[in-house]
């Protein structure tokens, strides 16, 4: 049985959906209009005022927000309501640059839980489960975020944040955790510590997890789930839109609901920016409709998926967006070639490596290299030399034939490669260009 | 009669083989032979120890990846010759050997010892029988 938190509106028609859009977005556009000076001044100069706007057929008339822009007006210039009605601040991780602080109401707030709290229950969560949230807490959003979503469905919540590993491991057991809330590299770690432990799944209490930050692969979602014995859920997000539960995996996982009764998707190309039909691959772009102290309309989240308005067979009618390939900041162009690590960790894991591994991209003699370090594991490892190459080899080719570029492929002794808490770091990219 | 080789993951950089017998120093595990087969970004380290299960253990402990692998270890006159003599009642079989190494010692001064990996350890011990030429066992490699 698909279990929702607010059936009513996960699952209306697409006339309903529609309907509540357009109100929300000629109202958001007319309050941004008054409140924020910097988009207004966009507007006007692309000679847009809010009558223009009279649904979301008119989305595409309105101009975009890039981080850029973010960066531009920090701190305060895009806030949409007085700071004496906002309650709370969050931060991104600044992965890709300078941080973005966030402002919330506690409108934006309750929101941002409910997303959460949706994204819980289509992992089956309910008030029976015990919830730990291994996101970190403070400035990131994963932590607060599922934390209160959890609280929202009534979760026992577990609010162990980010690191101590065996700690960690200690209130999964002993408390029964059912749900595990943290970016997929560190519950790749949590799972191989816990072999380490000679726990097999059936030890393990937990059934599902929830896990987003950062982009993996399909194949590292079964290593996850075989070695947890969980299903594994993915959740997408951004800081300047709220944080995790933008949108969501179903049980059908068959790509993630957004939460469009809060924020509409649309996809450009990144290059002339124009908007593609549904099914075209390009730049994920939001509009927030309802968010108040932060309203990002026409934000470029520098994502690269697609969309699909079929209809889901969990019973929920939001649009699916495709797991992102990666943000184009993650995107590395190598001898002119668009590689993204997502792709080398497809490859790794097929050829059964673990998922811990590091790009090396150099420049030497004016050629870039790509050097894919992967750490060796008991598994992999044989006393025959031969056989060791010929698996070096035999990956080599699988990563040649997935990106087009030659990489070479290093072995490393085991656990060389630092695990992260958080955002694993994937790149190093050496080329001083 | 095989024997337990230790075999141990290393990168080829400096300070790594130091590493590796750093931890068999400080847990006391004492080496008999030890031959290294490198690529330039990776080798293996093969060893016979005293305690070859105690010593995979510590390695582990000490996240090295590392395998027992069964070797063949035989005991020959320490003269000119030996070895030659030897490996005539293998060619003789058309045994192939993957790889071997060899160590002097023991109490004994006028033996040496062949460490062989072979793919087929009946066929080499058969090979063997009856020529006087002693395969090692376990506990022997241990008393050293």
């Amino acid at each position: 049985m698909e279990h929702y938190y607010q059936p009513e509106i996960e699952c209306a028609s697409r006339e309903e959906i529609r309907a509540i859009q357009n109100e929300r977005l000629t109202a958001q556009v007319k309050r941004v209009w008054e409140n924020v000076p910097y988009y207004r001044k966009k507007m006007e100069a692309k000679g847009v005022t809010p009558e223009d706007i009279r649904s979301v057929d008119d989305l595409h008339k309105l101009p975009f927000l890039s981080k850029a822009d973010l960066r531009e007006v920090y701190p305060y210039g895009l806030l949409g309501k007085p700071l004496s009605e906002c309650v709370r601040i969050q931060s991104t991780s600044g992965t890709t640059g300078k941080r973005v602080v966030a402002f919330y109401t506690r409108h934006d707030i309750d929101l941002w839980e409910d997303c959460c709290a949706r994204a819980i229950c289509a992992a089956g969560g309910t008030n029976e489960d015990v919830c730990q949230v291994s996101y970190g807490y403070g400035l990131f959003t994963g932590g607060p975020g599922l934390n209160g979503g959890s609280h929202k469905v009534g979760c026992l919540t577990i609010p162990t944040s980010s690191g101590n590993t065996d700690r960690q491991i200690m209130f999964i057991l002993d408390l029964q955790a059912t749900i595990l809330c943290c970016t997929p590299s560190y519950a790749a770690y949590l799972g191989e510590r816990m072999k380490e432990m000679g726990l097999g799944p059936d030890d393990i209490p937990l059934k599902a997890g929830i896990f987003g930050a950062e982009a993996w692969s399909e194949e590292m979602r079964h290593d996850i789930e075989k070695t947890l014995g969980i299903k594994a859920y993915d959740i997408y997000g951004l800081t300047e839109l709220s944080g995790p539960g933008v949108s969501f995996e179903c049980s059908a996982q068959e790509g993630m609901h957004v939460n469009e009764d809060h924020f509409i998707p649309e996809i450009i190309d990144p290059e002339t920016e124009e908007v593609l039909p549904e099914g075209a691959e390009g730049e994920l772009v939001f509009t927030a409709i309802d968010k108040e102290a932060f309203p990002m309309l026409r934000y470029r989240t520098r994502d690269i998926c697609s969309l699909t308005y079929e209809k889901c067979s969990c019973g929920r009618t939001h649009v699916r967006m495709r797991k992102p390939k990666g943000r184009t900041d993650d995107m590395l162009i190598i001898r002119g070639v668009n590689v993204f690590p997502s792709q080398i960790e497809t490859v790794l894991i097929n050829h059964g490596y673990a998922a811990n591994y590091q790009i090396v991209v150099d420049r030497v003699n004016n050629t870039d290299t790509l050097d894919v370090q992967v750490e060796m594991t008991p598994e992999m490892f044989t006393d025959n030399m031969g056989e060791i190459t010929a698996r070096q080899k035999d990956l080599m080719a699988g990563l040649q034939s997935m990106l087009g570029i030659r990489a070479k492929v290093s072995l490393v002794a085991p656990k060389t490669i630092a695990r992260s808490e958080g955002k694993a770091i994937r790149v190093i990219d050496k080329r001083k260009i | 009669m095989s024997v337990k080789q230790v075999s141990v993951f290393l990168e080829n950089r400096p300070g790594q083989l130091k590493r590796m017998t750093g931890v068999l120093a400080e847990k006391g595990v004492d080496m008999r032979a030890l031959s290294l087969a490198e690529t330039s970004e990776f080798g293996i380290a093969r060893i016979l120890v005293d305690d070859a299960y105690g010593a995979i253990q510590v390695l582990k402990d000490a996240d090295f990846v590392a395998s027992l692998t069964s070797v063949i270890v035989v005991q020959i006159p320490d003269e000119a010759g030996g070895l030659d003599h030897l490996l005539q009642y293998f060619a003789d079989t058309n045994l192939n050997i993957e790889y071997m190494y060899a160590f002097l010692g023991g109490k004994e001064e006028k033996h040496a010892y062949m460490v062989f990996r072979v793919k087929d350890h009946r066929s080499a011990e058969a090979a063997l029988a009856g020529k006087g030429l002693p395969l090692l066992t376990q506990e022997q490699i241990a008393e050293m």
